[in-house]
């Protein structure tokens, strides 16, 4: 990792940190909901395709000294770049309530990873419509208000598609690099 | 009656009552009065040091997750949870909370409502699994028409470890034959791994007894011992302190502990002991109870135990001589010294016993004997930087609930995965102690090699990882 890359995680965890702390804090004067979720996804972002780029695919397909798979631990292999995310996530779920986030698709290798609410089916659908755009909405669920935002989740890599393609459990096999192939939800929470 | 004496009765009952429940609960050792019910087979030896789960009087729900977590959490880490409570934290499953909080682990498993109880402790009906699958033959046809109280009791899926029943792991070892050609249990770490201040050569004599005048067999089962080999001497056990334990003379009479306790084992053997503590063996004499419980006898179980040994108190002693240590009478004599259920009085009729005799004997190679302890105290590999140790699970019933967690630490040493399950799927199989064969074929393996084939025949490609 280069120095500049590392400086601007730095900042940008920085930056997140500062966001977080000034909607705990109910400042009407902060960051608005929609700012604090894009530098989140930015972070994810960043690091989702560092990880897929950098080690997955490096490792897998060009030097091809190591294979990466679902069951990494028993085939003593590198977790997928879908796994990774997930780790994350729910490690994440496990510190805080503040925040929270999904990688979701409307080809779902694994059917609980499905949208479920409204806003997950439309937000999907509309970065799979509208490349390079954003959805952003809110939503009610267990009744908490969310605003919530679906980012593109974009195949980054020739490891992505060709791994989606050829899963067993793939409701689709069509897809190449460059492809809208799920999405990222974040959510943060309005109060109720 | 007056007025008057109605209330004086009512005051004297509710001060004699108050301060008798008072002092039961602050300043008696005894708090059964408080157990609103008998507790699940997996914390009733443990009842009554209630403020081991009950850990704050003032806290909700997160008083008694946290208690869950505290015993229970590192093994759903190691068993890589199916269902972890962040799975369900995520807000896009609130609607499926309002049917089931699964964030908590009280909501399957209720404690003190025995009756309520089924197996592995669950406290709701079987078909639970339908709050959130019930779209599961959408997804997977072959599933159509299966009930849903079928899916945790048929060998197929468990709620929390899947280790040896996920789709891919039934493909990739479902042909495995019956019975392995090599079929042999992971071997015994080396003595100096087991004992690192072992020094070879340094194996301890006769006259090294440092206790003065010793009994025969004591001297003879002592030299014998692992502790001898590895250079451990009487002093090693017999003292309090690492300086008394340290010195080749014997032991002043006040450095002299007659009774080692479990804390001096524990000096040496610091995973077993932990294990110890985490299973119905050890349970009560775990450090983090919130009182001292006396240790565990027979009379104190639920199961079926030899009348003889019903007070039998159970320490480290109980089961490994303190003098000669002998494992092998650990893995099987000191087992049947107080079990006395079908399955355990079925094994010396079994086919696993004739191998342990066979291996006893020097007939049979040093691994393929299966004793009491093969299954239910395996050995576990661990490989730390680089270095793997092979270690005894003394909590014997970390692989027992569901039992298919046997299958990938000790039936795939010697049996074939789909056999393992179809095994330990019969209820008549556990009864005779796996004399004959099992009675059913579990559909499960069957299912995914066939679904992998269906898939393979329209892919050309290898589907579940990213070769090299």
């Amino acid at each position: 990792m280069t120095i500049k890359s590392t400086i601007a995680k730095g900042a940008a965890l920085s930056l997140t940190a500062l966001a977080l702390t000034a909607c705990s804090d109910g400042n009407k004067g902060g960051i608005q909901p929609q700012d604090l979720t894009d530098m989140l996804h930015l972070v994810m972002e960043s690091d989702r395709a560092v990880y897929t780029k950098q080690v997955v695919n490096r490792l897998t397909k060009d030097e091809q000294v190591i294979k990466a798979s679902e069951h990494f631990m028993d085939e003593k292999a590198l977790p997928l770049p879908a796994q990774m995310f997930r780790f994350g996530a729910e490690t994440v779920a496990g510190k805080t309530d503040k925040f929270s986030y999904s990688l979701q698709s409307l080809w779902p290798i694994n059917k609980q990873n499905a949208p479920r609410t409204d806003l997950e089916k439309t937000g999907l659908q509309f970065v799979v419509d509208n490349p390079g755009q954003n959805f952003y909405g809110e939503e009610t669920l267990g009744g908490v208000k969310y605003f919530t935002a679906v980012y593109a989740d974009v195949a980054v890599a020739p490891v992505c598609a060709s791994c989606h393609n050829e899963h067993k459990d793939t409701p689709r096999k069509d897809f190449k690099i460059g492809d809208v192939m799920g999405g990222v939800v974040i959510r943060v929470p309005m109060g109720s | 009656m007056s007025k008057r004496a109605v209330w004086l009765i009512w005051v004297t009952g509710v001060l004699v009552l108050s301060g008798y429940y008072s002092f039961r609960l602050f300043a008696s050792e005894d708090q059964e009065a408080f157990v609103i019910g008998p507790a699940t087979h997996g914390h009733h030896q443990i009842e009554l040091a209630c403020a081991t789960c009950h850990t704050s009087a003032f806290g909700g729900g997160e008083v008694l997750q946290q208690a869950c977590v505290n015993c229970h959490g590192k093994e759903l880490q190691a068993a890589d949870d199916s269902h972890p409570k962040a799975k369900f934290t995520d807000p896009r499953n609130a609607d499926r909370l309002e049917h089931l909080d699964a964030r908590q682990c009280v909501a399957c498993h209720r404690e003190h409502q025995l009756e309520q109880t089924g197996a592995m402790g669950v406290t709701l009906p079987q078909d639970f699994c339908f709050l959130c699958h019930q779209d599961i033959a959408e997804d997977r046809p072959s599933h159509q028409g299966m009930a849903f109280d079928t899916c945790a009791s048929a060998g197929c899926h468990n709620y929390h470890d899947n280790q040896a029943l996920y789709e891919d792991f039934l493909t990739k070892h479902g042909q495995e034959p019956d019975i392995k050609a090599l079929a042999r249990i992971v071997q015994r770490s080396d003595i100096a791994l087991k004992h690192p201040h072992h020094q070879p050569g340094k194996a301890l004599r006769a006259a090294d007894a440092n206790a003065g005048a010793l009994e025969d067999t004591v001297l003879a089962d002592w030299l014998s011992s692992a502790h001898a080999q590895a250079g451990v001497n009487c002093s090693g056990c017999h003292t309090a302190t690492p300086a008394a334990s340290a010195k080749a003379s014997p032991p002043s009479p006040q450095d002299w502990v007659d009774k080692p306790s479990i804390a001096i084992c524990q000096g040496c053997h610091g995973e077993e002991t932990a294990t110890f503590y985490q299973g119905k063996h050890g349970m009560r004499l775990a450090p983090n109870l919130s009182r001292t419980l006396t240790p565990m006898t027979p009379s104190l179980g639920r199961l079926t135990f030899n009348p003889d040994a019903a007070h039998r108190e159970l320490t480290c002693a109980s089961c490994h001589d303190p003098h000669s240590v002998d494992v092998r009478e650990a893995a099987v004599d000191s087992c049947l010294g107080c079990h006395a259920d079908t399955h355990s009085l079925a094994y010396q009729n079994s086919p696993h016993f004739q191998l342990w005799q066979a291996e006893l004997a020097g007939t049979a190679a040093p691994g393929s004997g299966v004793s009491c302890a093969t299954c239910h105290m395996p050995r576990e590999s661990h490989t730390t930087s680089g270095m793997q140790r092979v270690l005894v699970n003394h909590n014997q019933n970390a692989n027992l609930r569901p039992n298919e967690k046997m299958i990938r630490g000790v039936c795939q040493n010697c049996h074939g995965l789909t056999f393992a399950i179809d095994a330990l799927a019969d209820p008549h199989l556990l009864q005779t102690n796996f004399t004959g064969r099992p009675a059913h074929h579990i559909d499960s393996v069957d299912m995914a090699i066939r679904r992998l084939r269906e898939s393979n025949a329209t892919e050309t490609a290898s589907p579940e990882h990213i070769q090299p």
